[in-house]
């Protein structure tokens, strides 16, 4: 298994249309995308993103339509070349990679899953789970046993001889996560790759996901629009806006410390008592500090849920050596995940 | 006064008659010069004509019909289409046009070939460039527009009478459908498709043989379809130059006023020409399966 790779993305900028580098200046010194759309007419995609993804964990991409989300996952393979910036992964800037070495990179260092599975309609599901080893010039017998494992993995066995047009939403997506899987690459790029699949499909896919990443720790980038989804699968959460980076940091904080009323509006919905962890809103810690205990990892509801089968009005925090970190009351609790900061 | 309004304000008569001359006799001069080194260019394509007509008049009648009966079977699967084929053919054959039948189908099939070979990968080159596709673009225009009459005038000149000026001519006129469809169906691809081809580091090759060429075939089998029927509408004027078989007949007929002879081999055109079609379409939609229903 490869080691996992962190990315670097250092002030990135995208601009769309004929001369967008004349335009990059204006846009450093503060010009709006809609102000660079009527006097240039060009389309401002990402404006001076910088974010560093820890290897081995999932760093979800949020935004609304048009916000510059896909613009931005296809400047690490390179799929879209930048206007300005770099993006560093393994002690190589991607942007300046030559062709041969750019292909390369992506057979062996990236894969990618695709909203609209973009699978190859007129080959079989083990022929397109094994496309990008064949691309890599791996030997038929072998791909393909590569491939049948993966196909096993994502719960596909007996459906190997179908083509794509034959199997579900959620059963195609499955061989786009397995082709993207078996190229054991060690950066997974994915597109919204399940926003076309229906509620409970997206939420079994989401399980695959995590049990994959708990035993394969790849660097995955992740877009959604779904915050629920943001909160279970990721580890850090980004904010686009109009190609800007409007917040970045873990599910939690966004909901706690919005950055502004735009961030707001995406974690308004959000169930703070699953998502706020008792450490993070406990009370100093007391001389006293004794009785029932909770894990200061543990959630908001389940700390409610405790005390209230208790009758208790509060519970002693403790970190994971067993010390007593500080105090959750009841008061507190139900105020928080009622919507209190 | 109003003269000068009536008359169009033409090139001096003189000058232009001037004008003709030079360029008929530079073309002239450069087929005096080049004419047996392009001969010799064209000699394998001649050779293959020749073969190919070898080839099927020397195939006894039973082994034809049985091939198009397979082909009519295999691109189908439909008793009807093949029975259909087969019964057309016999009747051609059983009211005397069976070898004219045979030469023209040894033409077509080798027109087909060299138009493919030709317009294929034109096509390619059309739909990688922008640029390439708007410069083919009126050339593709002209070939098909401009009345073959015109430029059979120098390929004759060039090569004479016969065969291989004859299949120029068709294939002229055969080539757009296939080179404007082969680049239609390739630029048509799923973006999304090309994206992941690339994402997952497809080489250009790669690209183009695994997911380009295949996804584009429907589109690439309907300008083969098209290519082929214009083939065959230009027989009859390909063997104003030359060119044996089915043609000929209709020539003759025309100008003698043998209305039976005319309408027997118009016929006998229609009929090869409903026959190629139907096969070649069916072979069109078996490659297009996959994007069939369940049991596909
Ligand atoms: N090739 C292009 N040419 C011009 N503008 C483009 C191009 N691609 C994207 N854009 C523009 O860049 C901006 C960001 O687009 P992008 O596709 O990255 O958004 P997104 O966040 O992925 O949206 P969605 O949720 O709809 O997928 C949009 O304003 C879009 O119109
Ligand atoms: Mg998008």
């Amino acid at each position: 298994m490869p080691e996992p790779l962190g990315i670097e993305i250092r002030n990135l900028y995208k601009i769309f249309g004929a001369r967008p580098r004349d335009h990059v200046d204006a846009v450093r010194r503060g010009m709006t995308k809609a102000e660079l759309n009527r006097k240039h007419r060009h389309v401002l995609g990402l404006r001076d993103i910088s974010i560093s993804v820890e290897p081995g964990t999932i760093q979800v991409v949020m935004g609304l339509s048009g916000s510059g989300k896909s613009t931005l996952i296809r400047h690490i393979n390179r799929l879209i070349e930048p206007t300005a910036g770099e993006i560093v992964i393994d002690g190589q800037d991607v942007v300046a990679m030559s062709p041969a070495a750019l292909r390369e990179f992506r057979r062996h260092k990236t894969a990618m899953v695709f909203q609209k599975f973009a699978l190859l309609p007129h080959r079989t599901v083990v022929d397109n789970v094994a496309y990008g080893l064949e691309v890599q010039g791996v030997a038929q017998d072998k791909r393909h046993r590569a491939a049948m494992s993966w196909i096993e993995r994502v719960g596909l066995a007996g459906y190997e001889t179908r083509y794509p047009n034959q199997l579900s939403g959620g059963m195609q997506q499955r061989v786009g996560l397995a082709r993207a899987l078996a190229n054991d690459a060690p950066i997974l790029l994915m597109d919204e790759a399940y926003s076309a699949l229906d509620p409970l499909i997206r939420y079994d896919m989401q399980t695959v996901l995590l049990d994959l990443q708990k035993e394969f720790r790849k660097t995955i980038i992740f877009i959604t629009h779904d915050f629920d989804e943001a909160l279970r699968i990721g580890d850090r959460i980004a904010l686009l806006r109009d190609g800007s980076i409007v917040q970045e940091g873990t599910g939690q904080e966004m909901v706690l410390h919005p950055a502004d009323d735009y961030v707001s509006s995406f974690v308004q919905h959000v169930d703070r008592a699953k998502v706020v962890r008792v450490a993070s809103v406990m009370q100093p810690v007391t001389a006293d500090a004794q009785g029932p205990a909770i894990h200061g990892q543990a959630n908001l509801g389940e700390a409610i849920r405790m005390m209230s089968a208790q009758g208790l009005d509060r519970l002693t925090v403790l970190d994971q050596t067993g010390r007593a970190i500080g105090l959750m009351p009841m008061t507190r609790a139900v105020a928080v995940a009622a919507g209190a900061s | 006064m109003l003269d000068w309004m009536n008359r169009f304000p033409q090139m001096n008569e003189e000058t232009l008659r001037n004008l003709k001359r030079v360029i008929d006799d530079a073309f002239r001069e450069f087929t005096r010069s080049y004419g047996a080194m392009i001969e010799g260019f064209f000699d394998p394509l001649r050779q293959m004509l020749v073969q190919a007509e070898r080839l099927m008049l020397g195939m006894p009648w039973p082994l034809v019909l049985l091939i198009v009966g397979a082909l009519a079977w295999a691109g189908s699967r439909s008793l009807r289409l093949t029975a259909a084929s087969v019964l057309t053919l016999a009747a051609i054959g059983y009211f005397g046009m069976w070898e004219d039948t045979m030469r023209t189908i040894a033409m077509i099939l080798v027109c087909t070939l060299v138009a493919i070979v030709v317009g294929i990968p034109l096509g390619i080159l059309m739909a990688r460039s922008n640029r390439v596709q708007s410069g083919m673009n009126p050339v593709l225009d002209v070939m098909q527009t401009m009345p073959s009459f015109v430029y059979l005038i120098p390929v004759v000149m060039l090569l004479g009478i016969g065969r291989v000026a004859g299949m120029i001519a068709v294939v002229v006129y055969a080539l757009p459908p296939i080179v404007r469809l082969t680049n239609l169906g390739v630029r048509e691809v799923d973006r999304e498709v090309i994206e992941a081809a690339d994402a997952f580091g497809s080489s250009a090759w790669q690209k183009l043989w695994n997911v380009q060429l295949p996804l584009a075939l429907p589109t690439i089998m309907a300008g083969v379809n098209q290519t082929i029927m214009m083939a065959l509408a230009m027989v009859v004027i390909a063997s104003m130059i030359g060119v044996q078989g089915l043609g000929q007949p209709v020539l003759r007929a025309i100008s003698n006023q043998y209305f039976t002879l005319g309408v027997f081999n118009g016929f006998a055109i229609v009929g090869i020409a409903i026959i190629f079609d139907r096969i070649s379409q069916a072979f069109g939609r078996r490659l297009q399966k996959h994007r069939g229903g369940i049991d596909a």
